[in-house]
């Protein structure tokens, strides 16, 4: 049934892996195209790590099998796969300075000593760390250390560079200019990147494509905008940024448009395939909801001033959790607005996804 | 400060100052009399000599079980932590079934009496007629050795990040290479810790080397058997204290290359 692509650069194929009864990772099925930036972005314990751990071969799947490039890696113990791995604590070898961890894995090789030297100072320039080789491992900073374990791996002219929450260990000023700076660097080599993340937004900014897991399950693959504005379901939906979801059922369609009857908000029309007498979810992101002069009645429950955007929380008769909307401040002197306002909600109809229950 | 301290903070003194006489005068009697210019234990003192040093020093027996024991501490010492390093490496890498059943049983050997030790094995090798001599003892030895060996090590391997071994599966070193360049140089502190503290649970052993020496004779068996000479006694008193020197030495170096260890640690876990 499944169909072997082989225009994918890695073939995650039917892969299961139990521990014990859990199944930390449950039947994923998908490929990473040829210098691609994929993520997989999930809560802690849904599975992403297992999955990026058995493409680097430290565990194997139960069921299923893995391939690089065409070739069948799925047994092939760490050290003879074509991938190399950014650890999540970085892994810098502790006895070794800056520029034998860089060598590692080029003096297996044995290569001539000017051209190791040569590859390596190339590294320490590619990571902007030049002149730093003699230093030990516990003088560098967070930043530093994640540049070198970065250069160690790439230094081996992987196909496919594992990434495992690189980014997490740093502060937040430095982890977004990192960000940026592995994104270009990630342009420059062209190599596939695979990188494990729990930060919804680091996934989002960096990514190609993005693979949503949860409880050992990929519930959805696909680039940015896509899995923010055309979710697939509600946990994804949840899970990257904030959305509201109202109860409704589909009462008749219109062509591609399902007519809905969703109770206190009245009768909506959005696309849907769902057949009439469907129960189903209708979501809108907070920022798609504007205040206005007619709509839907609401109270003020709430309201939080953000610097570029105010986060009001509205309460309206009949359902049951407050629906966030977001304001952009787009006026220096704009309008105040206070718990216990009366206020009108309205939104576009493009603006609504249908999603299952 | 001072007014905190209180009266409280006295009688814990005192009773701190109490607790260290009772442990370490007596030991102090020992070079305290080595240096003693008479042949009887007792006050006062009648002059400084160091002839019972010089009389030790030229004694060939001294000599033959003071060789003996260093012979035994090092086989005893160097097996041991062999022996030690793939368990320790086993039983902190791998999900091993039944772990902690597992140390409990290594480390039976410890809250087994010593005697009870030695009359078994003592019965093992006569019944599969193995003939005594030193390498018995080293055998013997080995038994109460291993399980030092194991925790020493075992705490260092715990000590350092699992993806550092990884790192090095993934930049293309097979699992022996991996050890060699990676494992083993961050437990060196841990090897060198537990090859010092082995040695001296050899060398200070007497019970397990009485059952188990036969004629040959170790450092410890000659002390007692000279206890029966009041003559030799000063020799003895000489001897215990040089032991009681270098085994503070001992001791306190692997306690340090212990902590230089540590200190790497650190450098890991950041």
């Amino acid at each position: 049934m499944t169909e072997t692509r082989l225009d994918d650069f890695i073939r995650i194929q039917n892969v299961t892996k139990r521990f014990g009864a859990v199944a930390a990772v449950d039947d994923a099925d998908f490929g990473v195209g040829r210098g691609e930036f994929f993520s997989l972005l999930g809560p802690s314990g849904c599975g992403k790590t297992t999955l990026l751990r058995m493409i680097a071969g430290f565990e194997y799947p139960t069921d299923g099998a893995i391939l690089i490039d065409g070739a069948d890696i799925t047994d092939l113990p760490p050290h003879k796969r074509p991938s190399n791995m950014v650890f999540q604590s970085y892994a810098i070898f502790p006895h070794l300075n800056v520029f034998d961890n860089i060598a590692y894995g080029l003096r297996k090789q044995r290569l001539p000593r000017e051209e190791l030297a040569r590859r390596v100072d190339e590294a320490l320039a590619m990571i902007k760390l030049t002149g730093f080789g003699k230093r030990r491992g516990d003088q560098l900073s967070g930043g530093q250390r994640q540049r070198v374990a970065l250069a160690r791996a790439l230094i081996m002219r992987p196909k496919v560079l594992l990434l495992d929450e690189p980014l997490g260990a740093l502060d937040k000023r430095l982890r977004e200019s990192m960000q940026i700076e592995l994104r270009q660097l990630q342009k420059t080599v062209g190599i596939t990147f695979v990188f494990v993340t729990h930060d919804q937004e680091e996934a989002l900014s960096m990514s190609d494509r993005i693979a949503v897991m949860s409880a050992g399950k990929v519930l959805q693959i696909a680039e940015p905008r896509t899995l923010y504005e055309q979710p697939n379901c509600r946990e994804v939906a949840d899970f990257i940024g904030t959305m509201n979801f109202f109860a409704a059922t589909v009462t008749a369609r219109d062509g591609a448009v399902a007519v809905l009857d969703a109770g206190p908000l009245g009768t909506l029309r959005a696309t849907s395939p769902e057949p009439v007498g469907a129960k189903v979810l209708v979501a809108i992101r907070p920022e798609k909801i504007a205040l206005a002069d007619s709509g839907i009645a609401g109270t003020i429950a709430a309201s939080a001033y953000l610097g570029e955007r105010n986060h009001i929380h509205v309460l309206v008769d009949g359902v049951k959790e407050p629906v966030s909307v977001a304001q952009q401040n787009l006026d220096r002197a704009g309008q105040r607005l206070n718990a216990g306002d009366k206020v009108h909600l309205a939104w576009q109809p493009d603006a609504m996804v249908v999603l299952p229950v | 400060m001072k007014k905190r301290g209180g009266k409280k903070g006295w009688g814990l003194f005192v009773y701190a100052i109490l607790y260290l006489a009772f442990l370490y005068i007596p030991v102090l009697f020992l070079p305290l009399f080595s240096f003693n210019n008479s042949m009887f234990i007792s006050f006062p003192l009648s002059g400084f000599t160091t002839q019972w040093y010089a009389q030790m020093w030229h004694d060939q027996e001294v000599q033959r079980a003071l060789g003996n024991s260093l012979k035994v501490g090092a086989a005893a010492a160097i097996i041991s932590t062999m022996l030690g390093l793939p368990a320790a490496k086993a039983l902190t890498r791998y999900p091993v079934p039944g772990k902690g059943a597992l140390i409990g049983f290594v480390n039976l050997p410890l809250f087994i009496p010593e005697i009870v030790l030695g009359i078994s094995l003592l019965i093992l090798l006569n019944w599969a007629a193995i003939p005594l001599s030193l390498i018995t003892v080293v055998i013997g030895h080995i038994t109460v050795c291993v399980p030092f060996a194991i925790t020493v090590l075992m705490s260092r391997m715990d000590g350092f990040d699992k993806s550092l071994e990884e790192a090095s599966l993934d930049l293309g070193e097979n699992g022996w290479m991996t050890f060699w360049r990676v494992t083993f140089p961050l437990v060196l502190p841990g090897i060198v810790s537990a090859l010092l503290l082995t040695f001296m649970v050899s060398f200070d052993d007497f019970l397990i080397a009485y059952f188990l020496a036969g004629t040959q004779v170790t450092l410890p068996i000659y002390i007692w058997a000279q206890l029966r000479f009041p003559f030799k006694l000063p020799t003895v008193l000489a001897l215990g204290a040089l032991i009681l020197l270098v085994s503070c030495v001992l001791v306190v170096t692997a306690e340090w290359v212990r902590s230089l260890g540590q200190r790497g640690r650190t450098v890991v876990g950041a």
